[in-house]
Parts: structure tokens; sequence; C-alpha cells
């Protein structure tokens, strides 16, 4: 008979895999699961979540309308993530520093840069990156933003502001080792920072379930002592919700907190243009196409008497007009020099930089 | 006017930066109640307080993630990187991130960073610990890498380097932690950035060298002068912008040239002289561009760097190869 193990190997495995159930306030069919949450809402505020999805689902109709049109640069689409996206910026505070990803676009706007210059982002233009918004510009290197973030959330902290640090990656960016590193300095250090990981399936082509074999993301976040919580990602409510409890638990000097939305992708990695066929089945993705959060949204407005197509339609063309002058407005920017570049490298210019622009300075006058 | 060793000159200028900015953050691993390992941060974290001077958990990526944030949120970091061999660590954070935030932001954003290094070998490290890696650094735009040679150096550099409102890799030479003392004043006082010096001048052969290698050029000079060669000696001190310039206006006086490095030799600091050289000045060298370098192997382990590291003998016979083209 073979000799007993000292430890049980199967049972820790298992402990791992026993977590509790998404957050969740309204379910797919649109059902209130979480009254109490529910109630604390007004019909205004209801109305507002709602049409904050809209606004984004319009955006990203209209963008990838002109990234077919030859119109755009590097565009990450967002259809699926409204509710992850839109739900949690709400709970911002203008005071509060965002670390968005390139997916994050719609937050940034909604942070306070304007529509044009997120094009001029899309597009490579410097303008685009001239934002009011108190925000880094898109991070490209996702596992980066983490340690940019416990760097923000600290002097927050030291600066002793009333802010935090809303930080924002994909299921991708925790399998970089920069995640582990900026969450367990955040932790250490007790920093004001909020981790939103919107899990939407892919990394690009690859599956959620090769990034990780642990059981859920929010288990990344335990190693480095921060409270985690996933959450209905498709749920705009809960989002807000879970998001706004989080900042008030991190601004009275809790530390850190991840939130994991649960959410999905409905199309291409990015208007450059993979072909998610190649990776992803119809069938697969119905499920969570029939809980998209516009739908459970549209139906409990509507039954409360607060919604209708019409409004509905008469929104998203206004949106998309609003989209189209902004196209507009940054078709009509100066294109950039290499001279600015050359100047914007170093405070002051090196010698041999001042050869450079002037080289290219000649170049362009001409 | 106190002697000094090139780490009590850096000790030197923290504590003047610390005391003066009051924005400024000291940070990484053992600096706060170890005072580092090699003591450049010693007493400051009992002068300053933890909340200024601080330790980190041991990652470099995130010791240099967190100088980018804490550089968006208004406060000048001084990283250090216990050894500059860890600083592949966080190349993303140096050359990805930080580097080009000026650019990003067009100026609106910056990173006032400095960050501190212990490089070179002959101190028998162990691996890892000794590596030259500023050939890499030097090829990102957006970062200055700033290498001094001596004390008095040391001391300016660094607060010249720390009120730059660019980030710049401020790399310490292990070897001469504390193998050099000068009289150096006990006031501030800055050595400007991106400009060479010459540290001795001569007619018959230029030798531009950095770090500790400007002593084996010292030391190839006084050779050479037994022989009646009267080199000129130049420290780099910032090898990332080269002052080309005055490299250029000395080998007008010499005609002939030895491009000196303890690091590998390809693609570097002495790589883009020679380069440069090459490109501009050409027709004042009546010889092939001289270099002296490590060969391109990996940094040997203790045992064999004494034959590794470049040495004067190596320098004086270049620049008689040269002299005798």
């Amino acid at each position: 008979m073979a000799k007993k193990s000292i430890v049980d190997f199967e049972k820790i495995k298992q402990e791992l895999s026993d977590l509790p159930t998404p957050i969740q306030v309204i379910d797919q069919n649109a059902k209130v699961v979480n009254k109490e949450a529910f109630d604390s809402f007004s019909d205004d505020q209801l109305v507002e979540f709602m049409e904050k999805m809209v606004w984004e689902r319009a955006l990203h109709e209209q963008t990838m309308n002109f990234s077919r049109q030859g119109r755009m640069g590097f565009y990450a689409p967002t259809a699926g993530e409204e509710a992850s996206e839109m739900g949690t910026v709400m709970a911002m505070k203008d005071q509060d520093f965002l670390l968005p990803a390139y997916r994050d676009i719609p937050q940034l706007i909604q942070h306070g840069a304007t529509v044009t210059e997120a094009f001029w982002w899309s597009r490579g233009h410097v303008k685009g990156n001239e934002f009011k918004a108190r925000s880094l510009m898109p991070q490209i290197i996702i596992g980066a933003a983490y340690l940019e973030t416990a760097g923000v959330a600290l002097g927050l902290k030291k600066n002793g502001e009333d802010a935090i640090a809303f930080s924002y990656t994909g299921d991708g960016g925790t399998s970089q080792g920069d995640s582990y590193e900026g969450m367990n300095f955040a932790g250490a250090f007790q920093a004001p920072a909020l981790f939103i990981v919107q899990d939407n399936n892919y990394a690009i082509s690859v599956p959620r379930e090769k990034q990780t074999a642990a059981k859920t993301l929010t288990l990344k976040a335990a190693a480095a002592g921060i409270p985690a919580v996933q959450v209905d990602g498709m749920d705009i409510l809960a989002c807000y919700s879970v998001a706004k409890a989080a900042r008030e638990y991190i601004l009275a000097g809790n530390g850190p907190v991840m939130i994991e939305t649960l959410t999905d992708r409905y199309g291409a990695h990015s208007s450059a243009g993979d072909d998610p066929s190649r990776y992803r089945s119809k069938e697969a993705q119905q499920p969570w196409l029939d809980r998209d959060p516009l739908i459970r949204m549209r139906k409990i407005l509507t039954d409360k008497g607060l919604w209708s197509e019409d409004h509905e339609e008469e929104l998203t063309k206004k949106y998309k007009d609003s989209f189209k002058d902004a196209l507009k407005e940054a078709d009509a920017v100066e294109p950039e020099k290499v001279s600015d570049m050359l100047k914007r490298t170093f405070e002051v210019p090196t010698p041999e930089m001042q050869v450079e622009i002037a080289k290219f300075e000649e170049k362009e006058s001409k | 006017m106190t002697k000094k060793s090139y780490i009590q000159a850096i000790t030197d200028a923290l504590d003047i930066e610390l005391q003066e900015d009051p924005k400024t953050l000291i940070f990484g691993e053992d600096v706060g109640k170890n005072g580092g390992v090699f003591r450049t941060t010693q007493g400051l974290q009992e002068k300053y307080g933890e909340d200024r001077v601080f330790d980190t958990p041991l990652a470099e990526s995130g010791i240099l993630g967190l100088s980018i944030g804490l550089g968006l949120t208004g406060w000048r970091p001084l990283p250090e990187i216990q050894f500059s061999g860890f600083t592949l660590e966080g190349v993303d954070s140096i050359a990805g991130q930080m580097a080009r935030m000026r650019f990003h932001f067009n100026g609106k954003q910056t990173s006032p960073i400095t960050i501190r290094s212990p490089y070179g070998g002959g101190t028998h490290t162990a691996e890892m610990h000794s590596d030259n890696f500023e050939n890499f650094f030097v090829g990102v735009p957006g970062l200055r890498v700033v290498m001094p040679s001596n004390p008095y150096d040391a001391k300016g550099l660094l607060i010249s380097s720390i009120e730059n409102n660019d980030p710049v890799l401020y790399l310490e030479n292990l070897k001469l932690y504390r193998s050099m003392k000068d009289d150096i004043p006990d006031e501030k006082y800055s050595v400007p950035l991106d400009q060479a010096n010459v540290v001795q001048e001569g007619n018959d052969v230029t030798l531009v060298a950095y770090g500790a290698q400007v002593q084996e050029a010292q030391k190839a000079a006084e050779e050479l002068a037994k022989d009646n060669i009267s080199a000129e000696v130049i420290d780099l001190r910032t090898v990332s912008p080269i002052d080309t310039q005055t490299i250029f206006k000395s080998i007008e006086k010499t005609h002939h040239v030895v491009v000196v490095q303890e690091a590998q030799k390809m693609a570097g600091v002495g790589a883009q002289v020679a380069s440069a050289i090459a490109e501009e000045a050409i027709m004042s060298l009546d010889a092939p561009i001289g270099r002296v370098a490590a060969p391109n192997s990996v940094y040997p382990f203790a045992l064999a760097e004494e034959a590794w590291i470049p040495r004067k003998d190596e320098i004086v016979a270049k620049a008689k190869e040269i002299i005798n083209y």
C-alpha cells in the first residue's frame, strides 16, 4: 500500500477553486437579484447608466465605420464591455488618476479627454495626448500599468490627496510579471490603487484559460495581500456599485483593491484586423451576446416606462453625429513635424539634436 | 574642502538634494536602515525619515515603475538599483516608459528621475553584479547616461542629474567607490551634464575614456610621457549624449585617437565615438581610430576579470601602434 502523503495537494487545489459567485445586481434576464443595491439607484441614475452604455456602443460602431473607411489609426473595439468600462469609470472623481490601457479610450473620454483627442491618439498625433484629464496616455505594455499605478497611488498618498489611482488592464495583462510586482508594491505601501481587470476572455487570440491555471484572476491579487472580487462585467449596476465601494474603502486608508469584471470582447482585438473567427466559434460566443449589458438595462428601463426604442435611436444618432463632427475637427489639425518631436525629446535639446532640428526645419520649410 | 571618497561624494550630493528639495525621495532595496549595501545612503533615513528614504520589496521592475508614478504625481524620485546587472529587470520602465514621457505628452509630463546604480568590474563580485550595460542604454532616446570617474565629478554630476527634469541613468563605478579620494568642496556645486572634460592636455594622441578607464588612460599617459609621447586625456562624463565637439577639437591638434572603454566592444559608447569621428572628423586623423575595450564575451567570473578588463598597457600599446602607423 502506498504511503499516505503528509500533504493533500488535490484538496488544496480544490480549495482554490471554491470561490464565491460573481457579484450581480441584475441578471441577464433583467431580474433584480440584489434588491437593496438596486433600490439605491434613482430613476435618473438608471437612465444615465443606460445613456453612457448607448454612448459607448455608438462610439464603438462609429469608430469601426471610420476604420473601414481608412480614417482611423489603431483603435481597440469595445462592444460588449460597456458595463465594465462605463460602470467602473462612473465611480471615478475628477481628482482621481486614470491609468488606461489601449482599450480604455471610452473611460479616458469620460474622465475629461475629448473625442477629437481620442481620434488624434488613434492616428498617432501628439495632440491626442494633451488632454486635460488627470491620466496617463493609454498604455500599450499592459503589465507596465500596474507598476505605474503603484507609483501614482503612493504619490497621491504622500501628497495627502483625496484621490485614488484607477488602473485598467485585461486578462492578458495579468500574465505579465509586472502585474504581480505592481500589486505587491501597492499592497506593501498600502497605496490607494484600484486595479480593474477587465477579463474579456481573449488576449488577442489566446483564451483566458490558457493564460493561467488560476481559477480566477482575483487569486493573483490575493498573493499580494489585496482584497479582490469578481463582478458580473455585463451588469453595469454591479460594476458601478463595486467600484464605488472599492473607492470608498481605498480612500479610507485601507490600501488597494482589485476588481475582476467578467465581460466579453465581441469583435476583433483591434481595428488593425485580426479575424476572431480563427480562434472563436459563434456557438461559444452566443452565451456572451445573450448577456449583453444593454439588453438587460433596456428591459428594466422600458418596464419602468423610462426608455423607448425611438429614444435610443435618436440618442445613438445624436452621438454618432457628434463623433462625425469630432473627426472633422481631428482632420483639421496640422501634421506633426519631426523637428517638433526632436525638440521635445529632452527639456533642452542637446547639441547633436540642435543639428538634427536645423536639418529637419529646413526640410520641412520646403 | 574635505578629502572624500567617490562614495562619500555621492552621499554628499544626495544629502544636499534631500535637504534642498522636499519632493526628492530615495528608495530601493536596503537603502533605508542598512544605508545601502555599499552604505551610499548611510544615515539618510535617520536624517530625513522613512517617508523620504525607504526600502522597497525586492523587485527592480517595481522600483523603476514606482518612480514613474511618483514622478507623475509631483515627486522627484531617486531610485537605487542595487547592481547595474539588475537594471535589465526594469528595461521597459526605463526605455519603454520613463525615457519617452516628455515626448509622449509634448513636454506636459516629464520624468524627473535619477536612477543610481553601481557597475563595473575588478571587485570579484558574483555574476550579474559587475556588468557594464551602458551600451544598452546609450541607444535610448530621452535618457541621459552619466558615468563619473572621480569623487569631484561624482558629486557635481549627481547634483546636476537630480536637478535635471529628464530621466538620468547615473552609473557609479564599483571599483572607484573606495579606491580613490579627492579634496572636494563641502558645499553644493555642480558639474555640467553633456560636457566632456579634458583631464590632461597633450599634443600627440587623444585618449577618450569614461568611468574607471579614465584612471587607466591617465596611467597610460604617464607611461607614454616616458617615451616623449604627449597624450591628451578626455573624460566623457556623460556617455549619452556624447560631447563630440570636445573630441573633434582635440584630434584637430593630436591627429591620433584611442577610444577606451571597460564594456564589451560591440555597439556601444566607443563605437559611437569612433563612428562620429569617422563621419565628421576623419580628415583630422593621420592614422586609424584605435580602440581598447573588453572582448565580446559575457562578463567573466571573478578570477578571470583581471585579464578581461582593459588595462593601461593595452592603451599604451594601442597608442604607440597608431602613432607609428
